[in-house]
């Protein structure tokens, strides 16, 4: 392997932001997904259309806004510091909070369609067997909407990944704490160390090909196996 | 259409094609510490001139790579010497073009008026919050600071509390923000008129870092742009010379 230790350093931390953000929108997106599947609120619109705003949003915009609102003088600092947690920018915790709102629609988007899709039968059919809600949830619609929750994590995790223009506004380029894979490439553009900024961005070229190929490959077999309602995954 | 008017309208389009023949536009690229006095000089190059510039603000070091990978700047002032004369030696820039418009000044500076002593001393404080510098690989301001901390012996004590901007331009929005406690800054950033706009600051003293001298050169685009031109010899100027000192450089 021809990466440097800080190249390896970037790796591993970037694995570390993803894999928390995709654990934190499994437990945030998951439920708000559900609750949209299911209610008729009038909150529904524009709270679908909340949630697709990072799809659009330039990330300079959403970058500058968290920079703004969770620096100390910001309302999200203020409740931050006064909960004993210190600033976010230029955090661990910061970064994957702006990874969270980032890759939000990649999580929540795949897993509402599969719950629509599911329809409410199966619901139906639980409730005369006298399943309780929670148990009805957990034992007929996680597995039924499995295509979709595996869209999402996948999602998630990958798109976190790659994020750069958010990381770039809130990071401080702090190695092994906010200096991500994206930003270390982008680093060694800027200071023309073309030949490191090549081997690492194979690396990610690699990695996001192999994903969405595993990907394919999973929802063809899944499709093939039992028509199931609740691929998703068309969307991307 | 009466022949007078005639002659005159044609005599007007001459005047305004002739205008506009004399009034060329040149793509600048600017070192970040220099955002301020940029745009005051293009307004009086514009005044006097007619010309106008297109700016392009950024760390040293990425401005060069621009170059290097084809940018069509004409003009380049760097936050150091030896960017230009790197790009003269290698063809990229006119020979003989060089010269250096002004010094840089490194402040420690905090948005907070009561944060930053006259000695910078809260560099010791135990409660240091983050000190934002610039990218040292990219930006001369940023190798400054790094020379600073280490002279003063605290690199062990500081690197935990670093952050990075990605140019002087980016680091100064950390400390603008309060995000970062401290921040290395170029002083023009936080002078206007001579005083200091907001904050607090430390002018940190010239032997704990190299000197921030900062040459201008045409790039081999801008050898023939009449804009770019003039834009050198305005630098060259006396009275532009004092609007540079305003804002903390040394001439």
């Amino acid at each position: 392997m021809l990466l440097t230790a800080s190249d390896l350093q970037a790796i591993g931390l970037t694995l570390k932001v993803a894999g928390a953000t995709t654990g934190l929108l499994l437990v945030l997106g998951v439920p708000l997904a559900w609750w949209l599947a299911r209610t008729r609120s009038w909150l529904k619109t524009p709270i679908t259309t909340v949630v697709a705003l990072p799809m659009v949003l330039p990330p300079a915009v959403l970058g500058f806004y968290l920079l703004v609102l969770m620096g100390p003088n910001g309302p999200v600092g203020q409740w931050t510091q006064a909960m004993g947690l210190g600033v976010l920018p230029f955090t661990f915790t910061g970064l994957v909070v702006a990874s969270v709102f980032y890759s939000l629609p990649f999580m929540v988007q795949p897993v509402h369609n599969a719950f629509e899709a599911m329809g409410t039968r199966p619901l139906e059919v639980a409730a005369t067997l006298r399943a309780s809600p929670t148990d009805t949830f957990f034992s007929v619609v996680l597995p039924l909407c499995r295509p979709g929750l595996l869209t999402g994590t996948i999602m998630s995790f990958a798109h976190t990944v790659g994020e750069f223009g958010v990381v770039l506004m809130v990071g401080g380029n702090i190695p092994g704490v906010t200096r991500v894979v994206s930003v270390q490439i982008y680093d060694h553009v800027e200071a023309m160390e073309y030949g490191d900024a090549h081997r690492l961005a194979a690396v990610m070229l690699v990695f996001s090909f192999a994903v969405l190929l595993a990907m394919q490959l999973f929802n063809r077999r899944g499709r093939a196996g039992k028509a199931g309602p609740a691929s998703a995954s068309n969307m991307f | 259409m009466h022949p007078t008017t005639r002659t005159l309208s044609v005599l007007m389009l001459a005047v305004a094609a002739h205008a506009s023949a004399l009034a060329a536009e040149a793509q600048v690229a600017v070192a970040a510490n220099f955002a301020e006095p940029i745009k005051a000089i293009a307004a009086v190059l514009e005044k006097t001139t007619g010309h106008t510039l297109k700016v392009t603000l950024g760390a040293t070091g990425k401005l060069y790579a621009q170059i290097k990978n084809g940018a069509p700047f004409e003009v380049l002032l760097a936050a150091d010497t030896k960017t230009p004369a790197r790009l003269e030696t290698e063809g990229m820039a006119q020979p003989g073009s060089r010269f250096t418009y002004a010094t840089g000044k490194l402040v420690l500076w905090s948005s907070n008026p009561q944060r930053v002593d006259g000695k910078g001393a809260v560099l010791n404080d135990p409660k240091l919050g983050k000190v934002a510098v610039a990218n040292p690989k990219t930006a001369p301001y940023g190798e400054a600071a790094m020379q600073a901390i280490d002279k003063l012996g605290l690199t062990a004590a500081i690197t935990p509390q670093l952050v990075q901007g990605e140019s002087i331009g980016q680091t100064f929005g950390f400390v603008h923000t309060g995000n970062a406690d401290v921040g290395f800054v170029a002083m023009s950033q936080v002078l206007e008129g001579g005083k200091l706009k907001s904050g607090s600051m430390w002018v940190v003293p010239q032997a704990l870092y190299g000197t921030i001298q900062q040459d201008a050169v045409v790039l081999k685009n801008g050898a023939h742009n009449e804009a770019a031109q003039a834009l050198m010899a305005l630098l060259k100027s006396p009275n532009i010379k004092d609007l540079i000192r305003s804002y903390g450089y040394e001439l």
